[in-house]
């Protein structure tokens, strides 16, 4: 049951069939049969229950990444350094699925704290994709799409920074959305780089993902970046006709010469998909963004979310919480916590960082950068008026092997891998769905809309999954 | 050795009066050691700051009574650096865009008015407070994300008096503006102080030496004065000045290296992310100032002009805030001011002094306090029987209008007064017979009343009264 829709999960609760409590334990089961070969947990929390609410998602289990403060349950961030860490509070995101009745089943592995695509560098191992083993599913929110993707749960919540719910959601065969900056507070979310930092929802459809989102959106005053309410249901305006919206494809990345037959595919999939869309009703369009911009997308990410995050992560030391390693002094404690606590990969993200803060560095990198930052965004914001919308395959490439190198930076990478990152720049709500397959593998196309239009977007993804056929897609059935 | 210019400027930080501390809603105040805190003070990962209006409020009227220009948005950086009074790693402070810049405010030095001009004042977070024992370290977050104000002077001032002229001006400014209790004893506030020396006659100015954290007025007095001395020694022996910074040992009067240029830490300021620009609009700002109460300057010139008190006396009385605040609520109760100011300058003050006693240790309310000088303006009682009347009062901690009722009002009426001179008269036959003999026996028979009336009577209309009876003798 945990691997159907949540309409019919709800009917089944509603009529009697089943209860909450049988579908918890179906989840855990489920959790726990899968965890040895997909590692999608830090923690199972075997022994939650329902308690009360009375919305649409009471009742129903869903996963939450580890990198989201629960009170009193282990957080760890996926980080050595936070191992042992229990939170002595709840992220805002926690306590309103809390509120609204959503049972928590689990805290999902990430990448070691959220700095990473490919699920593979959190400090319990390695999340596989359920569709095939020896891939990766992608990160950094990998064990939130793994569980979502094997029919654990109907839905999980991650953080997307650059694209990590969309990417491993696309890898996953299942719905990732990124909405628009500050629609779900981040209050309890540890923060990675605050200026990208966003709450994302996978689940199996864009309904799911609306009821969702129904339940978790809506001004904090805890977060002062956080957007006013909006009197809207995102689920009640999924049908809205869509006919004369207008979305349009970036021609750098589709226009690629590439010997690859997995790119081949991908392409001619998204032409697929814009031939259904315009069936649909949609008018699009190919545009030339800029190849300049589209080149600077990834450098300019790299500078702010490293110095954002060298800053944010400067808090786990040791000395107030986390795992302490003793030593001499005050700051042979603080170097050897940090030391030990931290994998390479992420010092080098912290030494890059610092670097590019430097008081001789920082005009020149992290300030141009964030020029950068804008001049793309302003971009976006240019096209946003004659567009309802950006459509582009959410990846260049199907979910990667183990084996294979991931830190190439080929012309695919540089434009076609990166445009997701467009949506965290200027805060744009983005949505992958799925829409194919490739070499047996799950692909996906993704929508980026105007910056609170979280309702519209999510409109012409429920219009367009309609005709995708990918609905509802699990990779494993009982 | 005048061919040196001290060239000295001054970093304050106060702490602000607010309900909760600057970023988080744990209370701001006292409490037992790491109670007054939350996890967002304490910078458990996920916490977001939220910007607390009421310390924005109070930083917005110290800029506007330092004549400051107030930013159109109001934006906050990050101070990156690792030290465990900082849990958060960053102190969130304001460094492109502070709440005031270039303001000034008047001071007076012997009698001479200066203008300090004031490059910046800007709103940030306190740090926790660290008790260093011998292997170990005590932490107290209570202190953590305190509002601390941070103002900072141009290097315009050229003496260890016009320092502490300016110390005692600000503080005076924060508490009249309510913004503080400015105690330097419980480190409320905190005093940097940059030191150079400038060739007389020439434009450049010297290598400077930072002196950080040094918290009572008479110490930055001492560093300052140290300080030069110890520089002037080193150019006249033909020595250069390091930029660096040092500590004011306060046990053997000298200041003491502590880090050179080399070691100065780059914070790695940049704009505090998760505190989206707040616009300052002009109708919260206009609301701000309408608010803000009289400061010292403003309040002294009325004491001169709207009553008529002396300079000396209206400076005495603006110098403290409370006294200030004291007198004028004794004359909102109807007590005329003058004589107010009169009876607090001439004699409370003195009296506190002998008893080393301080304004707040009164427990006059001010209403009998005006009721007192009343008496004294109707005549109902003497200069002299007010004083007797507080100091008795204040010696034996009881109220002066009880005092004032035993001690008995002072006999005004004519014929009353007549009838003690007729009996004067009568119980002493030979003072009369020394008028009739034309002796001058006036003061005589004065002393003769006022031993009679233990000083009751009006000495005015005694001796009117006095005049008319020995005219009849």
């Amino acid at each position: 049951m945990t691997d159907k829709l949540i309409d019919e999960i709800r009917n089944s609760l509603d009529s009697g069939e089943i209860t909450s409590d049988v579908l918890f334990d179906e989840a855990i089961s489920k959790a726990y049969k899968y965890q040895n070969d997909y590692n999608c947990f830090v923690t199972i929390l075997d022994n939650n229950r329902f308690v009360s609410g009375n919305s649409v998602i009471s009742g129903i289990p869903y996963a939450l990444k580890d990198n989201i403060s629960t009170k009193g349950i282990l957080t760890t961030g996926s980080s050595n350094i936070l191992k042992d860490y229990i939170p002595l509070y709840d992220a805002t995101v926690y306590k309103k699925l809390k509120e609204a009745g959503a049972v928590l089943m689990g805290k999902t592995v990430l990448d070691e704290l959220a700095m990473g695509g490919t699920g593979t560098t959190g400090h319990t191992g390695i999340v596989r994709n359920p569709w095939d083993k020896n891939r990766m599913i992608g990160g950094s929110s990998a064990g939130s799409a793994a569980s979502v993707a094997l029919g654990i749960v109907p839905f999980a919540i991650g953080s997307d920074t650059g694209d990590s719910v969309r990417k491993p959601a696309a890898y996953g065969g299942i719905v990732g959305y990124k909405p628009t900056y500050g629609r779900v507070s981040r209050y309890g979310l540890f923060a990675f780089a605050s200026s990208l930092d966003h709450v994302g929802v996978f689940a199996r459809s864009v309904k799911d993902v609306s009821y969702v989102m129904d339940n978790i959106k809506g001004y904090d005053a805890k977060d002062m970046t956080s957007l006013p309410d909006e009197d809207i249901s995102y689920v009640d305006n999924l049908d809205n006709d869509i006919k004369g919206r207008k979305l349009f494809y970036i021609k750098e990345a589709i226009d690629i010469e590439s010997n690859s037959n997995e790119l081949k595919n991908i392409i001619s999939n998204f032409k697929d998909v814009i031939n259904k869309c315009i069936e649909l009703g949609f008018e699009v369009e190919e545009v030339s963004f800029g190849r300049e911009l589209l080149e600077a997308v990834y450098p300019v990410y790299n500078v702010i979310s490293c110095a954002e995050a060298t800053s944010n992560n400067s808090n786990l030391t040791g000395i107030p919480f986390g795992n302490r390693i003793e030593g001499n002094d005050v700051n042979d404690i603080i170097m050897k916590t940090r030391t030990n606590g931290f994998s390479e990969l992420i010092k080098r993200r912290f030494v890059i960082g610092s670097y590019v803060l430097q008081k001789e560095n920082q005009d020149k990198l992290f300030l141009n950068a964030g020029r950068v930052r804008r001049l793309i965004v302003d971009r976006m914001n240019e096209l946003f008026k004659k567009y309802d919308g950006l459509i582009m395959p959410t990846t260049s490439d199907i979910a990667p092997l183990f084996d294979k190198a991931s830190d190439k930076l080929s012309e695919e990478y540089l434009i076609l891998g990166n445009h997701l990152i467009i949506g965290n720049f200027g805060g744009f709500p983005s949505i992958s769905i799925p829409s194919g397959f490739v070499n047996d593998m799950p692909v996906s196309v993704n929508i980026t809309g105007r910056v609170k239009e979280d309702c519209l977007v999510l409109n012409m993804a429920n219009k367009l999954e309609s005709v995708l056929g990918c609905k509802g897609m699990v990779a494993k059935h009982e | 050795m005048s061919k040196y210019v001290p060239i000295i400027g001054l970093e304050v930080h106060c702490e602000l009066k607010s309900n909760s501390k600057n970023f988080s809603s744990s209370k701001n105040g006292e409490g037992e050691v790491n109670t007054n805190l939350s996890v967002i003070d304490i910078g458990y990962p996920g916490i977001l700051p939220v910007v607390n209006k009421e310390a924005v409020r109070k930083s917005i009227m110290v800029a506007l009574a330092l004549n400051c220009n107030i930013p159109e948005k109001l934006i906050f950086d990050r101070k990156n650096y690792y030290y465990p009074d900082l849990p958060k790693g960053y102190q969130i402070t304001q460094f492109a865009n502070p709440i005031g810049t270039n303001g000034y405010v008047m001071i007076n030095v012997d009698g001479e008015d200066k203008k300090i001009t004031i490059q910046d004042t800007h709103l940030e977070e306190d740090t926790a407070n660290m008790d260093h024992l011998s292997t170990y370290s005590l932490i107290d977050y209570n202190r953590a994300g305190v509002p601390l104000l941070e103002t900072v002077t141009d290097p315009c001032i050229n003496s260890a008096k016009e320092a502490i002229a300016y110390l005692e001006t600000l503080r005076n400014m924060f508490l009249y503006l309510d913004v503080s209790d400015a105690r330097a004893d419980l480190g409320q506030i905190r005093v940097d102080v940059n030191v150079s020396l400038k060739k007389e006659n020439d434009d450049k100015l010297g290598t400077r030496v930072e002196m950080k954290n040094i918290n009572s007025f008479s110490t930055v007095k001492e560093a300052i004065e140290v300080e030069i001395k110890r520089q002037m020694d080193i150019l006249e022996s033909g020595g250069v000045i390091e930029q660096e910074t040092r500590r004011y040992d306060e046990v053997n009067k000298t200041t003491i290296f502590m880090r050179g240029k080399s070691d100065a830490v780059d914070y790695k300021y940049y704009i505090e992310p998760n505190i989206p620009p707040i616009k300052l609009r002009k109708e919260f700002i206009d609301e701000i100032r309408s608010k803000m109460p009289i400061l010292e300057y403003d309040r002294k010139n009325k004491y001169i002009n709207e009553y008529g008190i002396s300079n000396v006396d209206a400076s005495t009385l603006t110098k403290d805030k409370k006294l200030s605040d004291y007198f004028e609520s004794i004359i909102s109760f109807g007590a005329n001011p003058k004589e107010t100011s009169n009876v607090i300058t001439g004699f409370l003050l003195g009296y506190l002094n002998k008893n080393y006693k301080n304004i707040s240790d009164i427990n006059i309310s001010s209403n009998d306090f005006s009721d007192i000088i009343k008496m004294m303006s109707s005549g109902k009682i003497s200069n002299k029987q007010v004083k007797d009347i507080f100091t008795k009062a204040l010696d034996e901690n009881i109220s002066v209008l009880d005092v004032a009722q035993s001690i008995g009002t002072q006999i005004s009426d004519k014929e009353e007064i007549r009838k003690i001179i007729n009996n004067v008269f009568n119980e002493n036959p030979k003072v009369i017979e020394d008028y009739k003999a034309g002796k001058n026996v006036n003061g005589f028979i004065m002393g003769l009343i006022m031993k009679k009336t233990s000083g009751k009577v009006n000495p005015g209309v005694t001796n009117m009264v006095l005049m008319e009876e020995l005219k009849k003798i």
